[in-house]
């Protein structure tokens, strides 16, 4: 069982490997926010300083939306669902690797990068540890749920839309969570308990996401 | 004990889109026989396969086989090839037959990549496949675990004469050791059917 979720998470991030995944235009998206907001907002350091963290939280939720609806549409295309719905591994821990997978090759990067792309935004390097962790723990859940949506549009053409609408409202506490817990805006002390509000925000998804992917995928199957 | 094994369906009846496909169908296939469905397009033989796959639900009807640890759900037993490749094209014909042996649990050995004359086309892309190379791959994930129920939908599809012998050649042993399958087929498998199932017409 543990032998078949390794050899999915293997798979899964060679594919990413040698098809470039969503990464580069998830990149590419975060790239452009973070170039565009100074441009917009004008040279007003202060502000931008403010502002940074929900744009840069709202960049890496975003990007990573975008990807959503290809993370198990392939597999339905190609027919690899139905075999792995007949094998011994339950298909909820197929569901949940697929998810880790997704984050290992999609969020995990991004919660890493965006933080050091904060600072074309003015935040200071003392912010960037913060911002790291609150990132990195909330990317997990945002790949989580992210698979809830991508299983619900795994069979449709355009599913983009769709996921945004399903998933946008799931993402709503993931994000105000994320970005008080940076503690930029309301000060360090609020700080500590909405990071841990955004650790159980994930362990939620860590428990529901697959149970959830894996009956919508199997709705779509029969 | 595979040669005491038994596949039964009693009373199976499906439903697509609200439309109902077949109904009332009993058949049994004993370890080392080939059952052939045949039909017209549109009969129901892809149906009746993904519901002995356990990928569809009968809406009513019994699945059933002895012989077997009776807690082994049916779909563990079997294989099931049917019209999508279940294949990664960016992925080596080697990578894509090294996924499918860890999933599915089967011992490991080179000779697999053999069964189908692939051993030559392992480092090549999937994608760079001919689609009667990519059913041989696909036909090889039959031999990579062991399964005592096949399901093949249409396996002869893309395959020229020699692959059709090797198909042969890999149904027969598979019969040989106590196997069974179940095959959708328009054209003759070229080994004996056992039973015959016929479909009939769309109605």
């Amino acid at each position: 069982m543990l032998q078949s979720a390794l050899a999915l998470i293997n798979r899964d991030m060679a594919v990413a490997r040698a098809q470039g995944g969503g990464l580069g235009a998830a990149l590419g998206f975060i790239l452009a926010v973070m170039v565009l907001v100074p441009l917009a907002l004008g040279p007003d350091q202060m502000l931008l300083q403010r502002l940074a963290p929900g744009m840069m939280w709202l960049a890496l939720l975003l990007s990573v939306l975008l990807t959503a609806d290809r993370m198990f549409a392939q597999d339905f295309e190609d027919g690899s669902l139905d075999i792995m719905t007949m094998a011994k591994i339950p298909f909820e821990l197929v569901t949940l690797t697929k998810a880790l997978a997704h984050w290992l090759t999609v969020s995990l990067p991004l919660a890493i990068i965006t933080p050091p792309l904060g600072l074309l935004l003015s935040i200071e390097a003392n912010q960037l540890p913060i911002l790291f962790v609150s990132m990195i723990t909330g990317s997990l859940a945002l790949s989580l749920l992210a698979s809830i949506g991508g299983a619900v549009t795994a069979g449709m053409r355009r599913g983009g839309l769709l996921v945004s609408l399903l998933i946008l409202p799931l993402y709503v506490p993931v994000l105000i969570f994320g970005v008080s817990a940076t503690g930029v805006n309301i000060g360090p002390a609020s700080a500590a308990p909405a990071l841990i509000v955004l650790c159980a925000l994930t362990l939620v998804s860590l428990v529901v996401a697959p149970w959830a992917s894996a009956a919508a995928l199997k709705a779509y199957l029969r | 004990m595979t040669t005491t094994m038994r596949f039964k369906a009693k009373n199976l009846s499906c439903e697509r889109g609200g439309r109902l496909v077949f109904q009332n169908l009993s058949f049994e296939v004993a370890a080392g026989e080939l059952l052939e469905l045949r039909g017209a397009n549109g009969s129901g033989k892809s149906s009746l396969l993904r519901l002995l796959a356990g990928l569809n639900a009968p809406v009513h009807g019994k699945l059933t086989l002895e012989g077997c640890d009776p807690t082994t759900p049916l779909a563990e037993q079997a294989h099931y090839i049917g019209h999508a490749d279940a294949n990664k094209p960016v992925l080596t014909v080697g990578e894509n037959l090294k996924f499918w042996r860890q999933f599915l649990g089967g011992p490991k050995n080179t000779a697999a990549l053999g069964a189908f004359n692939l051993a030559a086309l392992a480092d090549d892309q999937t994608v760079l496949l001919s689609a009667g190379q990519k059913r041989r791959l696909a036909l090889t994930r039959l031999l990579i675990a062991h399964r005592p129920l096949w399901l093949l939908d249409e396996p002869t599809v893309g395959l020229d004469t020699a692959s059709l012998l090797m198909l042969q050649n890999h149904m027969g042993a598979h019969l040989k050791n106590g196997g069974m399958i179940v095959a959708a087929t328009h054209i003759a498998l070229g080994i004996k059917a056992t039973r015959q199932l016929d479909l009939g017409k769309v109605s």
